[in-house]
């Protein structure tokens, strides 16, 4: 961590070389990760991650396949805890109010109502689109219909897709594109307001128009969330984020500002990544 | 094979496909394709063959005795003196069983496959799959005196008016006996939903029980319907736990403490006694078939309907 400079506030930490406090790269912490390991039961696959993620900034987890990008991006919504054997070590610090996401003591079910989620792979709930939209409004026990069509407009118009399904909201969310679902995921998880919005490859199944289309939305949505994206793909992570981690075989290689990490990377590593001679 | 083609290859000095290669891949193929048609032809022939014996022969019956008798008389006694043919009281012997039955099956096996696949652990699922396959494996028969002679007596300690023949207690085990079935099928439908989709719910916040109600159920709908439709027609078509534990006298009743005969009760009963070949009685039975053939037909049809309507793709 010797290129950020921490001036503590409270929770508020500055990142970046003499940022000053109107660029981008001076921004409060959201989540500090602090010396995060991970087990799939008996093998592990991070090692004492410790990197911090900035509010209203979007942060890009690159690195090869299977180096643990988006295990690392599993453990803040505790998606790990779903099957069997799995194991976390260290805190994942979620501020304002500073609960650890991967105490065991932590109902998973507190990250996971604050904490929004778009998979690799668009998977809309076989229901209408209007009730995709609504599922996390209505599962918080919203029930009012003036409150849920409000929301349900709002994310839509959010994730770019209001003007293409605003005449058939009751139409099955299957009979949608790939790249229409992905958007429609987007919405899903934008709907209940989420402190955080975590993407892990959310373009790897799309074509270029509708990568494009997601890439422009998340650099909107950057202006009210924390965003965390995995990202196989060096170009996006570049195009859109302003913080950048590199992980290989389960370990944080280098974090720092973007610009700075895909210019004038100080780990060897990262240089030879980023420049294509491995992963 | 292999060989004539390193042969084709050496000879011709190309990797280009021969005439005779292509010639003869064409033959195989054909050849198959003719014989998986046919594989297939044999089961609708047999489906046809079964409707074929079902209408002739009923129609023989029909000819001594009007559609319009068949269907709205309330008395079945074709081996009276005096025969009336009525085939209500069989009918309602049939749903009423059935429907005890199904209440039992199918509330039953939707709440356990859901456990099964959304909440029980490995060892769990693994102790409990076998044990529901074994209630598969026990003979009707058993299941009949099981219900005329442990599960109507103690019935009759909560319901002393119940009759020694009713249909209560044989639609109780009846229940039980295509529950697994219920569940197998159901529980398959459950986990063949991606995994994909069970994330996004939890992601959003939803518990597990929200996720199998509200995600997981809807998504295997079709198959969950396919689950109950086999149920039921297992339930319509089974004789032998009727047989023993309903009594054989046909009645026309909807109340599940008496006796009554079913439709399948009264085949069996014709069939083994000693009615003559080709009189009005034994044709009966032809008839009676055919009125369960298009009962289970037209329930098939309503989940064909149904599980179009709701198809969910993932």
């Amino acid at each position: 961590m010797t290129a950020m400079d921490k001036a503590r506030d409270g929770y508020t930490v500055t990142l970046g070389r003499a940022a000053d406090p109107g660029s981008e790269f001076a921004a409060r912490v959201k989540v500090e990760v602090e010396g995060l390991s991970f087990w799939y039961g008996g093998k592990q696959a991070l090692f004492d991650v410790t990197m911090p993620i900035a509010e209203r900034r979007v942060t890009a987890l690159i690195g090869p396949s299977g180096c643990g990008k988006s295990t690392f991006l599993r453990c803040f919504n505790r998606m790990h805890d779903l099957y069997p054997g799995n194991r976390y070590a260290g805190r994942i610090v979620l501020h304002p109010d500073g609960i650890d996401i991967v105490s065991p003591k932590t109902d998973p079910m507190i990250p996971r109502l604050r904490i929004g989620m778009v998979f690799q792979k668009p998977n809309p709930f076989p229901k209408s689109i209007y009730e995709n939209v609504a599922a996390g409004l209505r599962i918080r026990g919203i029930r009012d219909r003036a409150l849920l069509d409000e929301q349900v407009e709002k994310s839509l118009r959010r994730a770019a897709l209001w003007d293409e399904v605003k005449d058939r909201l009751d139409a099955s969310a299957y009979d949608l594109s790939g790249g229409q679902q992905q958007r429609l995921c987007i919405a899903r998880a934008l709907a209940p307001e989420p402190e955080i919005l975590l993407l892990d490859e959310p373009t790897s199944a799309l074509d270029p128009i509708a990568t494009a289309h997601i890439e422009e939305l998340i650099d909107e949505l950057r202006a009210e969330y924390t965003i965390v994206i995995v990202t196989h793909n060096m170009q996006q992570a570049a195009r859109i984020s302003q913080f950048t981690g590199f992980f290989h075989l389960g370990r944080l290689v280098e974090f720092g500002p973007t610009q700075q990490l895909f210019t004038r990377p100080r780990e060897t590593m990262t240089q030879d990544y980023i420049t294509g001679r491995f992963g | 094979m292999a060989v004539e083609v390193a042969e084709e290859i050496r000879a011709t000095g190309t990797l280009a496909p021969t005439a005779a290669f292509l010639a003869r891949r064409r033959w195989v193929d054909r050849t198959m394709r003719g014989l998986l048609a046919v594989a297939a032809s044999l089961s609708i022939f047999v489906t046809l063959g079964i409707v074929w014996v079902l209408v002739s022969e009923s129609l023989v019956f029909f000819r001594h005795v009007s559609l319009v008798e068949f269907l709205t008389d309330t008395e079945w006694t074709p081996l009276f003196a005096n025969p009336r043919f009525g085939i209500l009281p069989l009918l309602a012997g049939t749903v009423t069983v059935s429907a005890i039955a199904l209440l039992v099956a199918i509330p039953c096996g939707t709440v356990l496959a859901i456990y099964l696949s959304e909440f029980a652990s490995y060892r769990a699922r693994e102790v409990i799959k076998p044990v529901l396959e074994l209630l598969a494996g026990v003979p009707t028969v058993v299941f009949g005196y099981f219900a005329l002679l442990v599960v109507t007596p103690t019935l009759r300690i909560f319901l002393p008016d119940i009759s020694g023949f009713n249909m209560l207690s044989p639609g109780l085990v009846m229940g039980v006996m295509i529950l697994p079935y219920v569940v197998s099928l159901s529980e398959d439908a459950m986990r063949a939903v991606p995994n994909s989709l069970r994330e996004g719910a939890y992601a959003l916040g939803y518990t597990r029980l929200q996720t199998g109600l509200r995600v997981v159920v809807p998504a295997a709908f079709s198959g969950i319907t396919a689950a109950y439709l086999l149920g039921m027609a297992r339930a319509v078509g089974e004789t032998m736990v009727v047989a023993i534990a309903a009594g054989q006298n046909p009645k026309f009743t909807f109340n599940p403490l008496e006796g009554a005969a079913t439709i399948t009760a009264y085949i069996v009963q014709v069939s083994l006694g000693d009615v003559p070949h080709g009189s009005i009685g034994y044709q009966s039975i032809f008839a009676a078939g055919l009125v369960l053939f298009v009962f289970t037909l037209f329930f098939n049809l309503v989940g064909f309907i149904l599980r179009r309507r709701f198809r969910e793709v993932y």
